[in-house]
């Protein structure tokens, strides 16, 4: 099997420069730079409408870009996407499949789409990825009798029919049940175990906090953040909690200490927790020293890490409207 | 879902460094071919597809029912029919079963035959785009081109269905109802059984034929919308138009284009010796609608943001 078709190695299975996408006026990607490492789970974050769905669609060549570079698994599109969509197995934004046909059928269509796959194994492949979604027992059902989560598994299956180096997510959790979810986890864990990059997008940060190696955040078309998941969240912000009764003394001490409380939270017994970003030449013992000394009944302090969720929110704002 | 790691035979050969090393890369994907192959799949699941949806069948029993409804009306009513009224041919129906299929053909020209492929070449890409079937199909990668090669062929699949479905079940019911002989053709010489069923053939061929450059709009048409009913109902809408202009004599110099012009010119077919000349000139026109529109749908569809 020397001369089938190839994807040429790059250390980046995703490289894009400038990439830009606009329908009408409107700019859905603006100018972003992907970079997704060979091998790596990569997160792609972003509020709804952030130019996500979009931007795979360019990536699988439906879309064609406005500008831009896009280079998939070291090839560059869409001059060589007949070359690069053999390796590349997808679910974009939920799943499509005949409502007449079965799960099977619509497997067994879609592979006779493929005309890299061998037909012979055609049978066994989709009953393979049947099984390895969960959905063995539901294979003969046609699909307008399947429900949200089946329905999204069975897409989940359409990406893994045959073995890939590049496998693209569109909110894959959407619709499932907690074991579904995690089974989309293990999914995950055991693809990249194989060496296949998976980029999958979604906006359950606790998801990509899980499964990731690495991550992006979208923000109206733009990216605004992207690295490996420890750079982004050291890139946050650590914060200090003070729990304590006197939280008028406490302000001013930290204040003093050039630390800017902006979150005040009063838990009841007349206790109240203040919260304040940590700066990096302030050690915590010292403020606590500090407190005390001041008179201030410091009932809880803690130091916290940023999670991803802070970052998000930092990144893409706290409104709830979606941009534009 | 069950974690294990049963997906392929085979990956142990998979991105090797040496082979990376060596300017070309091992993907990793060990079931892939060496060369693709001719896509014979595509067409076979496409046809199967096309022929196992509920409503495929349902216009084909549409179809079925009008030489039957035909045959039955004139048995019914064989006493009182008066001669030179109705599509040609009625009147030959009592003395020789054959011509319900023939008669069912002219009814069916106009209106049926151009609603049903409307229906079908309407659904072609509009159908896979509003069902989202048309990005898994992209991605797969089915390759823009087969695609639309595929749709067309299995639509043409339909159109001779369709056809035959009309002819076959106009003969049957025809033989079942009526006497059935030897046949006098429109030059007076007298054809036997066997000879007669050809010329249905042939006839039914020609009118195939006929209906390919509507087959080809109707597919232009579905890459234009991801709405299937949309695009079936323009195409409906065109047939009709082109026959409204046809029957325009202000238009004259326009009817030889009309992909609908020839559509009932298949007398010559029954004639002793065959005149081919009308079989030549529709086959030239519709060849010429199916090559402009085929064009426009490839250019149209090869650039199209999919984005259903
Ligand atoms: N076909 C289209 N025509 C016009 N605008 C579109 C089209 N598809 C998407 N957009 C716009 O592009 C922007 C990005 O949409 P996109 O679907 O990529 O968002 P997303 O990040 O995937 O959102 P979600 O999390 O809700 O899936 C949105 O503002 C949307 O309105
Ligand atoms: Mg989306």
């Amino acid at each position: 099997m020397t001369d089938r078709p190839r994807a040429s190695t790059a250390e980046l299975a995703i490289e894009t420069h400038a990439l830009t996408k606009t329908f009408g006026k409107q700019t859905a990607v603006n100018n972003i730079d992907l970079a997704v490492p060979r091998g790596s789970v990569f997160g792609f974050l972003g509020p709804n409408g952030s130019g996500k769905t979009t931007t795979i669609r360019v990536l699988l060549g439906l879309a064609s870009a406005t500008s831009g570079e896009v280079n998939v698994l070291g090839e560059e599109l869409p001059g060589r996407l007949a070359q690069v969509l053999p390796h590349v197995g997808a679910l974009i934004e939920g799943p499509g499949f005949y409502p007449f046909l079965s799960g099977t059928a619509n497997l067994l269509r879609l592979d006779s789409a493929d005309r890299f796959v061998t037909s012979s194994t055609r049978r066994k492949r989709v009953d393979d990825a049947l099984e390895r979604v969960g959905l063995t027992h539901a294979a003969n059902k046609k699909v307008k009798a399947y429900s949200l989560g089946m329905k999204q598994r069975l897409g989940i299956a359409n990406a893994l029919l045959t073995p890939r180096d590049l496998i693209v997510l569109d909110e894959p959790t959407n619709g499932l049940d907690p074991q579904g979810t995690r089974e989309v986890r293990h999914l995950v864990r055991s693809l990249t175990a194989e060496g296949t990059t998976v980029f999958v997008s979604s906006h359950l940060l606790a998801e990509i906090e899980q499964m990731c190696t690495h991550a992006a955040v979208m923000r109206a078309g733009s990216l605004v953040a992207q690295g490996s998941l420890d750079d982004l969240r050291r890139a946050g912000q650590t914060r200090v909690r003070v729990l304590t009764p006197d939280d008028l003394g406490a302000e001013e001490v930290l204040r003093s200490l050039g630390l800017v409380p902006d979150h005040r939270e009063s838990i009841g017994d007349g206790d109240v927790t203040l919260t304040a970003p940590l700066m990096d030449d302030r050690a915590p013992d010292a403020i606590v020293a500090a407190l005390v000394a001041a008179g201030v009944r410091v009932r809880g302090f803690s130091v916290e890490g940023s999670t991803l969720e802070d970052l998000f929110v930092a990144l893409t704002g706290e409104g709830f409207d979606v941009v534009q | 879902m069950s974690s294990d790691l049963s997906q392929g035979p085979t990956e142990a050969d998979s991105s090797t460094p040496d082979s990376a090393a060596a300017g070309v890369t091992a993907p990793l994907s060990g079931t892939l071919r060496a060369k693709p192959t001719a896509g014979w799949a595509l067409m076979g699941s496409e046809l199967s597809v096309l022929f196992r949806r509920r409503r495929t069948w349902v216009m084909l029993i549409a179809l079925a029912a009008i030489p039957i409804l035909i045959a039955v009306a004139v048995r019914i009513s064989s006493a009182g029919s008066t001669p030179g009224r109705g599509p040609a041919f009625l009147s030959q129906i009592t003395n020789n079963g054959l011509f319900v299929g023939l008669v069912a053909l002219i009814i069916c020209i106009p209106l049926f035959l151009p609603l049903t492929i409307g229906v079908v070449a309407g659904d072609t890409i509009a159908g896979e785009a509003s069902s989202g079937t048309l990005r898994y199909l992209l991605v797969a990668p089915v390759g823009r081109g087969r695609l639309l090669l595929v749709k067309f062929v299995a639509a043409v699949a339909f159109v001779i269905a369709g056809t035959l479905v009309i002819v076959i079940a106009g003969a049957l019911i025809g033989a079942a109802l009526f006497p059935v002989g030897p046949v006098t053709l429109l030059s007076g010489d007298t054809v036997s059984l066997g000879e007669a069923g050809v010329r249905g053939l042939l006839i039914a061929a020609y009118v195939i034929v006929s209906l390919l450059g509507l087959t080809a709009i109707g597919l232009f048409i579905s890459t234009l919308t991801d709405i299937p009913v949309g695009a079936m109902a323009a195409t409906v809408v065109i047939s009709i138009i082109a026959q409204v202009l046809d029957s325009l004599p202000q238009l004259d110099w326009l009817h030889p284009w009309l992909f609908s012009h020839y559509w009932l010119n298949f007398a010559d077919l029954l004639r002793q010796p065959i005149d081919w000349s009308s079989f030549g000139s529709n086959a030239l026109l519709q060849l010429a609608y199916v090559a402009v529109f085929g064009a426009l749908a490839y250019g149209r569809f090869s650039t199209k943001d999919v984005l259903s």
